[in-house]
């Protein structure tokens, strides 16, 4: 538990005057909003960068001589050094704009699809997504390779020695995420990272829980694919970012067809634009890249270490307070983890208390989280959870203790 | 299982919303939801199977159809409390009805009754797709009268 002073360092009370919406109430009650780890809230820089978007420069970008689109264009190309500088990636050509985090992670599965051939091995981790699982089945049966999977243990975190075994030299990719959804375990990327390269195989990491809350350095880590969605980081929704070395970026063959992502176009031939216009057909997003680039100096200007040090604290006060609710249990133990709680209460399921708490002005995600295996695994339907981000406050932590209280007795 | 004889649908709704205009509030409302959850078994056992099951991401409802003398009683099932309690409704309003009524049956006493947020087509609970289900069966059954 961090000391009490750091409430009073972090400045909660101050940062939570720039997002507009955590002053509204929610049946009658003011809104606590507790499912950040879906989407978070977008502070008023983010808006405004939208409005001033839309008011002063929109423009197609890179193919107009005009001034208004060069505005544009050199906004947008802003946004993607920042995004660089950011995760502190070598090259600027190295960052894809995508829709999100799930469109990245298709453009690395179809790119694979021509670099696979029949038993080679993809490795996923129990702890994924959805979204994390189905391009790589669909990969594995257009191309025959076999899809493994890292096991799990009661704590939620992934079991290292059983991912050693899987290793081989069949492996060819191997995909997880940083932080899980469903449970909020932190995974240990760096030693899945150089195991994977230990056996020549690429690794592919989903940033999307982890890049609300920490930092990565994707040299550091020595990553060969990192993607992240903006919504998730104060930014707006329908934009991403793919993070690929760029020796790999090059390898895979483009993912959609269309404008700026070709060189030059004749009935024979077309040759392919470089990096990293070669996988960004279409006119972009290009409002929400610029966005994007606004909530990453949002973010930084409060700083990571601030942020993890105060959503560390939060998550420490729930924990505590809620599992002082006689039958409530938490999923997801690891000692390291973000500030995501996933919980039951015994007898009672997950989407009624979703439903109480949310007439009681509460946003709380229940379901299975679009991670069914780990409900599976839980032999549960699904969770509650709730997920906390630096802009909420122990009050409110509190307000969800008393919610959850209250269900309880309506519904047992 | 409840028991009405020769009541229509419409006087069945209008009965509910009678009934819930007694509440005050939500908190209310949802006890007596929670309480009709609670009491009512919905379904035999035998007919909660993966053919019966509407899976929604939020709670699983199980529908269950038979004719009887011209009209079809319905039982149905929810692992959720608020959504079997919602069910304890529908049934109320829809079993022990001749097929042609329930075709041309509508659901906006729900709205009435301050529930409309638990049908709605995101809320994936399951309960769209049951009163799909129903009309369904209905449809079937009025097919094989004709």
């Amino acid at each position: 538990m961090k000391s009490t002073n750091q409430h009073i360092t972090f400045k909660v009370d101050k940062i939570r005057k720039d997002f507009p919406i955590l002053s509204r109430k929610v049946n009658g009650k003011p809104l606590v909003y507790f499912d950040n780890a879906a989407t978070s809230q977008t502070p008023q820089v983010v808006i405004d960068a939208i409005v001033n978007y839309y008011s002063n420069y929109n423009a197609n970008i890179h193919r107009g001589v005009h001034t208004l689109s060069q505005e544009a264009t050199d906004a947008y190309e802003q946004a993607r050094q920042k995004i660089q500088k950011h995760f502190n990636a070598q090259h600027s050509h190295e960052i894809i704009f995508t829709s999100g985090t799930t469109h990245a992670i298709n453009l690395v599965a179809n790119g694979f699809s021509s670099l696979l051939k029949k038993d080679d091995e993809i490795i996923v981790s129990a702890l994924e997504h959805h979204s994390n699982i189905v391009p790589w089945q669909m990969l594995c049966e257009q191309t025959g390779a076999i899809l493994k999977v890292i096991p799990m243990n009661q704590e939620g975190e992934l079991i290292i020695s059983a991912y050693d075994k899987l290793l081989s030299e069949n492996t060819k990719l191997v995909f997880v995420n940083h932080i899980s959804n469903a449970l909020g375990t932190i995974n240990p990327i760096e030693e899945i990272i150089k195991k994977a390269h230990d056996v020549n195989a690429a690794v592919l990491v989903d940033g999307a829980q982890a890049c609300p809350h920490l930092k990565p350095d994707v040299q550091a880590l020595d990553v060969d694919f990192y993607v992240a969605s903006a919504h998730k980081m104060c930014g707006p929704t329908g934009i991403g970012m793919l993070y690929g070395k760029s020796t790999w970026l090059n390898k895979l063959p483009p993912y959609q067809g269309g404008g700026e992502m070709i060189e030059e176009v004749t009935f024979e031939k077309t040759t392919y634009a470089d990096l990293p216009y070669k996988f960004e057909a279409g006119t972009p997003n290009i409002c929400g890249g610029i966005a994007f680039g606004v909530a990453i100096d949002y973010l930084n200007s409060i700083g990571f270490d601030a942020i993890a040090s105060y959503e560390n604290e939060l998550l420490n006060y729930a924990t505590q307070n809620l599992l002082e609710i006689e039958g409530l249990k938490i999923y997801g133990t690891s000692p390291n983890k973000t500030s995501v709680i996933s919980f039951n209460i015994e007898g009672i399921h997950p989407y009624d208390i979703g439903t109480i708490v949310d007439k009681l002005g509460i946003a709380v995600r229940t379901g299975h989280h679009c991670a069914q295996p780990i409900m599976d695994f839980y032999e549960i339907p699904g969770t509650v959870r709730a997920s906390f981000s630096f802009y909420n406050t122990k009050e409110e932590i509190d307000a969800l203790v008393y919610a959850v209280k209250k269900a309880k007795t309506m519904l047992l | 299982m409840l028991k009405i004889e020769n009541v229509n649908i419409k006087d069945i709704q209008n009965e509910i919303i009678d009934e819930f205009s007694m509440f005050d509030d939500w908190m209310q409302r949802y006890e007596y939801m929670i309480e009709l959850g609670k009491s009512l078994p919905l379904i035999d056992d035998q007919y909660k199977t993966e053919d019966n099951i509407i899976k929604g991401c939020q709670s699983k409802v199980w529908v269950h159809a038979e004719m009887k003398d011209g009209k079809i009683i319905f039982t149905a099932d929810s692992d959720a409390i608020i959504t079997k309690g919602i069910i304890a409704i529908l049934i109320r309003v829809f079993s022990n009805q001749q097929p042609k009524d329930i075709i041309e049956a509508d659901t906006s006493f729900i709205d009435e009754i301050g529930l409309k947020e638990h049908l709605s087509p995101t809320r994936a609970n399951g309960l769209v797709s049951m009163i799909k289900q129903i009309k369904m069966y209905a449809l079937a059954y009025q097919t094989q009268l004709n």
